[in-house]
């Protein structure tokens, strides 16, 4: 019945074929034109989807069904190693799907727009289909390692659209480091996987979760240094969702992957592809809550992560900086909460709260983003400090980005308040020292947006070298779009719909997080007020006053150094060098050697045919008489 | 006075003057000493035929026109020899085995 | 009678093959063909013999001696060989011989040359065109065909060339 819903996938793809083959045979706008079509139709068809699936299956026994929309067998080894390519239709896909086609409408409405005669446009929209196409499949897969392929189509589409304009040599670098970490970090994620799948001897995410399965009712008994294999396989798949996710310590790559275009990172490393971990880990939620270990390991991680960021996001002066600590931050945030959510009912709050903030946070970053695109359209730079008092000539903008911000802040009744407070409840029930953390990050939270905030659109004026305009309306309908549903997602009842083990539950606000973190937020807020709406002294003090750590954090506390030392000190002089020199001298030496050898003796030998008559006659007639004599006498 | 010879008076005598044969084959440089040194070799098999013929089977002549048309080949062989000889003597004006090496590695 | 015959083959045979001079090889060459008709004339093998003389000792050793005028200086002493080949070969060859003459001596062969009677020439041109057994027809026109491939061969091989 669902088996339509291949077509959610496979159209962004033929796109991908088309623009990316014929696209330079037509106009650019063209290609915009076609790829936004085909991309609104899979938006439409996600959205029936998901009209299906809630409202018209519906429950059974009160449970939404898991159903296989789709499945083939592309490749068989043995009659137990089998991976099938499919389409999962779930609660989360069903949600995953909406998430990542509106907020890919959204962009590829927006580049139209922002990247108008821009030279590469048809590549642009060919590397955005072929991206959307495969996070599409990867939050549709029905076994891990089709989840696997996608995630390496993922990150292969990220390299791609980073190194956009592959003509600055920072992009290249970033996107060679976005993919180079992404990479090491799925080094853990397949060793994962193959402990996962050899020990429970399947790869299908619905034999791997159900309760029944492998997984949970019969985990296996092998252990390793202490920790059951199925810890150590949780966590290492947890390794590579971090890497995508950019946690902590694999987080260097988010940064400057902000060297691709805005609408770029609006959708992938804000809305879409970042959320991949988070996304693994809850498919998997199942297996990770019978081994607390490894949600002690997701949580701790996640809170680690999103105080790190904030503290960062807060002395950075390029936007994009600023947004992408934002999305690490908040994404340690839905990491946080799947770590300390626990299963069924009111236990899963957690993982409700988790996937809530994913949904509502794709809109307000998807839309911060591109209001920092419309911004920087405008003024032609990326620092705040060469902005200022731009409320006045944009405000379409300016009002969109004082939603989102509210939105971050979480201030009610805009949707992150919602999603923000579920996940501080869940993390109050259960470890008040993550709950700390995760309350002075919202306030921190609260800080740098609106420190961001009122230091492009009040401030001081600055002088333009040309009047910044508002951008246009190609550019200006996906913001209004999104601060539509910055505004009212919260209102979706989630816990009737996404749920750890698909049970609706009911949830009421709970005051006694709620008030605090209104507070703490408002608190934020008029900091952020007092410091920042005129240029004022203060922040130059407090800077002066926490003077290491302040140029700690603005340094980005030095990980990209420390990264650059162990690569460039250890590994290439005293594992690189080394292995290099064996390959070239013994390696290949030997190769020579050999060829030399096999020279040499041909040398030698070759004096037999040397062409004297008399020197092979006498080899003939010395060799009759040997065997004459042979044979006569010495046979047996 | 030629009766009562052995067989293997023959036989011994047709080995030496096959030896001496190869012997010059190998040895001698010029190519038409090399033929000698062949139809020497020739010469010998002939003997043993005729031996062998007459000693052993006086009825028959098989050993006699074997060797006839031993004669008959070696005559062919000889001449188109020298006139191999000839044709190489026109080319390198030599006709020292040693020069001849063009077919080798 | 059969000793002489034997010597003068040995030592003129020897002589050939270390002759420095061409013509002088040839000659010895010559003398060695002569004593084996010699000895096909002893074993009253008449007509072989007579083909023996007419075609070998006629007709090849002229060529050979046609061919050394056309092809060296007849006067100049031939290059021996050098040790290096000398030793070696000499070496197989006596070997060779050695291995061959013992081997003879160690079997008992049972004949020796007895009064025996002439064949006719009547006899063996009878077998040369006789087509049923013991008869040499065959052998005879394959033959001849061979001799007239060689005599074209010879002539195109030795006819000069255009160019």
């Amino acid at each position: 019945m669902f088996t339509y819903t291949i077509w959610i996938l496979l159209i962004p793809f033929f796109l991908f074929i088309l623009i990316g083959f014929w696209g330079n045979k037509f106009k650019p706008v063209v290609s915009g034109i076609v790829g936004s079509a085909g991309l609104f139709t899979s938006w439409i068809l996600s959205i029936y989807t998901a009209y299906k699936y809630f409202f018209v299956v519906g429950k059974v026994d009160d449970v939404y069904q898991q159903i296989i929309g789709y499945n083939t067998l592309w490749l068989q080894f043995t009659d137990t190693l089998q991976i099938h390519m499919g389409v999962l239709i779930d609660p989360i896909s069903v949600m995953m799907l909406i998430v990542v086609t509106t907020v890919s409408l959204m962009a590829h409405i927006y580049s139209t727009g922002y990247l108008k005669g821009e030279k590469g446009f048809m590549r642009f929209y060919a590397s955005l289909s072929l991206f959307t196409f495969a996070m599409l499949g990867l939050v549709v897969a029905t076994n891990i390692f089709q989840m696997y392929i996608f995630w390496e189509l993922v990150g292969v589409s990220s390299y791609l659209l980073i190194g956009f304009y592959y003509e600055r040599p920072s992009a290249v670098a970033a996107s060679k480091k976005a993919f180079i970490v992404t990479r090491f970090a799925d080094l853990g994620f397949l060793i994962g996987i193959l402990l996962l799948s050899y020990y429970t001897g399947t790869f299908d995410f619905l034999a791997l979760t159900s309760p029944a399965g492998p997984a949970i009712a019969t985990p296996p008994a092998a252990t390793f240094m202490g920790m059951s294999v199925l810890t150590w396989a949780l966590i290492l798949i947890f390794m590579g969702g971090a890497g995508k996710s950019a946690m902590f310590p694999l987080h260097i790559w988010l940064p400057d992957a902000m060297e691709g275009p805005t609408p770029v990172s609006a959708l992938i490393h804000a809305a879409t592809m970042v959320v991949a971990g988070v996304y693994l880990v809850a498919r998997l939620f199942p297996v990770y809550v019978t081994e607390p270990v490894a949600l002690q390991v997701v949580a701790w991680v996640g809170a680690f992560s999103s105080l790190f960021a904030a503290v960062i996001a807060c002395t950075q002066y390029d936007i994009k900086r600023v947004l992408a600590y934002s999305t690490m931050s908040q994404i340690g945030y839905m990491m946080c909460a799947l770590g300390v959510s626990g299963m069924g009912g009111h236990e899963g709050l957690g993982y409700m709260a988790s996937m809530f903030h994913l949904f509502t946070h794709a809109f307000f970053k998807a839309l911060l983003f591109l209001c920092a695109g419309a911004i920087i359209h405008a003024v032609h730079s990326n620092y705040m400090y060469e902005m200022g008092g731009l409320r006045k000539f944009l405000p379409i903008t300016h009002l969109t980005f004082l939603i989102a911000c509210l939105a971050i802040a979480g201030i009610p009744p805009f949707a992150g308040f919602f999603s923000k407070d579920e996940i501080l409840v869940a993390a109050y029930h259960h470890d008040t020292a993550l709950f700390a953390i995760e309350y002075i990050v919202a306030g921190l939270t609260a800080f740098y947006m609106f420190r961001l905030y009122f230091g492009i659109f009040w401030g001081k004026k600055q002088d333009y070298h040309h009047t910044p305009h508002e951008a246009p309306l190609s550019m200006t309908i996906p913001l209004m779009f999104l601060a539509l549903g910055a505004m009212f997602a919260g209102f979706v009842p989630f816990s009737h719909l996404v749920t750890s083990d698909r049970a609706m539950f009911e949830i009421e606000t709970e005051w006694i997080v709620a008030i605090p973190s209104i507070a703490i937020a408002v608190i934020g807020i008029a900091v952020a007020y007092v410091m920042y709406l005129k240029p004022t002294e203060i922040p130059k003090k407090i800077a002066h006053a926490l003077q290491g750590f302040y140029t700690a954090a603005y340094n980005k506390f030095y990980i990209d150094q420390v990264y650059l030392f162990i690569t460039k000190k250890i590994i290439f002089n005293h594992i690189s060098r080394p292995i290099a020199w064996f390959d070239r001298h013994i390696v290949d030496g030997s190769m020579n050697g050999l060829s030399y050898v096999t020279n040499q003796a041909s040398d030698r030998i070759k004096g037999f045919q040397s062409g004297q008559l008399q020197q092979y006659a006498m080899v003939f007639v010395s060799g009759a008489v040997a065997l004459a004599l042979v044979f006569i006498y010495l046979w047996t | 006075m030629f009766e009562g010879v052995p067989l293997t008076w023959f036989l011994v005598l047709s080995t030496i003057m096959f030896f001496i044969g190869v012997y010059g084959f190998l040895v001698r440089k010029n190519l038409i000493t090399m033929l000698m040194s062949i139809e020497l070799i020739l010469n010998s098999v002939c003997i043993n035929f005729v031996a062998f013929n007459k000693i052993l089977f006086p009825d028959h002549m098989e050993g006699m026109f074997f060797t006839i048309f031993i004669i008959a080949v070696a005559a062919a062989e000889a001449s188109v020899a020298i006139a191999i000889i000839i044709n190489i003597y026109r080319r390198i004006v030599n006709i020292d085995v040693e020069k001849m090496n063009e077919m080798k590695y | 009678m059969f000793l002489l015959f034997s010597a003068v083959i040995v030592i003129f045979s020897i002589l050939t093959v270390t002759s420095r001079r061409i013509l002088r090889a040839a000659t010895f060459l010559l003398f060695v063909l002569v004593s084996t008709a010699g000895l096909y004339f002893l074993l009253k093998y008449n007509f072989l013999a007579a083909i023996q003389l007419i075609v070998y000792a006629g007709g090849i050793v002229v060529l050979i001696i046609f061919s050394i005028l056309l092809t060296s200086h007849i006067a100049e002493k031939l290059p021996t060989a050098g040790l290096m080949k000398k030793w070696p070969s000499a070496l197989v060859a006596l070997i060779g011989a050695a291995l061959c003459i013992t081997v003879i001596l160690q079997y008992n062969f049972p004949g020796s040359l007895g009064d025996t009677s002439l064949v006719s020439v009547t006899e063996i041109g009878n077998s040369l065109i006789n087509y049923e057994k013991y008869g040499y027809a065959l052998p005879f026109e394959v033959i001849s065909v061979l001799l007239l491939a060689a005599m074209i061969g010879a002539i195109v091989l030795a006819k000069k060339r255009k160019d």
